[in-house]
């Protein structure tokens, strides 16, 4: 009877842990990195794609659909951005689930929802799949950037466990670890965007496992606001804008890289 | 029989009303107050069939506040203002509907600006300057488009509301004979003599 605490996620174990969550928890850190860097006047989110190959058809994601074209950044709402880590089919229905919400409030109070309320809300789902009975936890993470009148940009954490908190900076998936204390390294207070997306992707390029970073691998997107409105404006950037960004802060794909090239 | 007005200003908004609670022809009251603070920075003031109102405007209270111990801020005046408008058109189409008309003035203070929004009880909402509810405002609507100025300091804007309460009390054969002035803007609520 060594696994009798750990088969259902309503019942403690002698030390008081809940083992169905903390093995949520490890399904998230090996899913792919998301990175996220809180800006004063934006917020960057990056993600790794672990979904890939050469026989995978990508046509769908060259345009980008609305709500963004990957696998794991989505737009909840018109101030909100969210980067997913873990099982991606529970993500979709967060996912799902958050833009729901979004739109109750839109509709009840005619303003985008506040983006610490919309943690809340999936928070709120999230815990109760810790308690109540028959089922398993979530096994995702999210981080939330958006922007609201209320604090301006923001950036959250949310894990399956119902937690959730503000971040400057901070990573979830696989080598979150690596990447927390490089962001601790060189975050400063008062950095911008431009330079927070540098930042995002240096941080990116070493902690991810392949050597060199393509749009292949990898998901970018920005919120700031807009000049002209004064509106906050999400931006889900396509593979071939991904490829340009890289190519600017040097950290794209050299030539010799790519294969068969000289043949 | 109630009159209302409200008027903005550079930074706050006054909301005025007057004090009688009447039945038939008899008046019951003479310091009735029939503006609620909803918030640190939110007045409401509520004219219509009497019991409707009251009612209404605390059940309006009580939900507001609820929102606010809910979820750490309170609503802002553009989204309060859509809530309540949603009430009073869900209410219209239920069996027993309110007949009540509101104005709801209210100062912003994540951008710095004061709003106004005139109500009535079919759910119909608008943004405007200034505006008034009941008989009186078939007097006070026209002063208010010649002297309001959106840029006015709070005395001048008292000035205006006065001259406003002048012209009722002169031209309107049941014209009440006292109001309660109410103002917020950045540093909160307070009532204010005319």
């Amino acid at each position: 009877m060594a696994r009798r605490y750990d088969s259902r996620t309503t019942i403690f174990s002698p030390e008081g842990r809940l083992y169905q969550i903390e093995y949520a928890m490890e399904a998230i850190s090996h899913a792919g990195t998301v990175l996220g860097v809180l800006a004063k006047d934006g917020v960057v989110l990056a993600a790794e794609k672990k979904v890939t190959g050469k026989l995978l058809d990508m046509s769908g994601a060259r345009e980008g659909g609305y709500g963004g074209s990957g696998e794991k950044i989505f737009l909840l709402n018109s101030n909100v951005i969210s980067g997913v880590a873990g099982i991606a089919a529970d993500a979709n229905s967060l996912v799902n689930y958050a833009r729901t919400a979004a739109q109750r409030h839109l509709f009840l109070y005619n303003e985008d929802i506040p983006v610490e309320m919309l943690t809340q809300r999936l928070c709120d789902l999230k815990q109760g799949y810790t308690q109540f009975g028959g089922l398993r936890p979530f096994g995702v993470s999210l981080l939330y950037a958006g922007y609201d009148p209320h604090y301006a940009f923001q950036l959250y954490h949310s894990d399956p466990s119902g937690n959730y908190s503000g971040w400057k900076a901070t990573c979830i998936g696989a080598n979150n670890g690596t990447a927390q204390s490089l962001l601790k390294q060189e975050y400063k207070d008062e950095i911008d965007v431009e330079e927070a997306v540098g930042l995002v992707l240096r941080v990116m390029s070493k902690t991810m496992d392949s050597t060199t970073l393509g749009s292949e691998k990898l998901e970018f997107a920005t919120l700031t606001l807009d000049p002209a409105t004064k509106q906050p404006k999400a931006k889900i950037y396509k593979p071939s804008e991904i490829d340009a960004l890289l190519k600017k802060h040097d950290l794209g794909k050299k030539d010799e890289d790519t294969e068969m090239k000289t043949t | 029989m109630d009159v209302s007005f409200a008027l903005t200003g550079k930074g706050y908004v006054l909301v005025a009303a007057d004090t009688t609670a009447a039945r038939s022809i008899v008046k019951m009251k003479g310091d009735e107050d029939k503006i609620k603070s909803l918030g640190p920075h939110l007045l409401m003031a509520y004219s219509g069939e009497p019991g409707d109102t009251v009612n209404f405007a605390e059940y309006i209270e009580r939900n507001i506040r609820l929102y606010q111990i809910r979820n750490l801020y309170p609503l802002r005046p553009p989204s309060a203002a859509s809530w309540i408008r949603r009430s009073l058109a869900d209410s219209l189409r239920s069996r027993s509907p309110y007949s009540v008309n509101l104005l709801l003035g209210g100062y912003d203070t994540s951008t710095y600006t004061p709003h106004l929004y005139w109500i009535d009880y079919l759910g119909t909402m608008a943004t405007v300057p200034f505006a008034a509810h009941g008989y009186g405002s078939y007097f006070a609507l026209s002063l208010l488009d010649r002297y309001h100025d959106p840029e006015a300091p709070l005395e001048e804007g008292l000035a205006t509301l006065k001259r406003c309460i002048d012209e009722v009390s002169k031209r309107l054969v049941v014209a009440p004979g006292k109001y309660k002035v109410k103002v917020v803007d950045k540093d909160g609520i307070r009532e204010v003599e005319l």
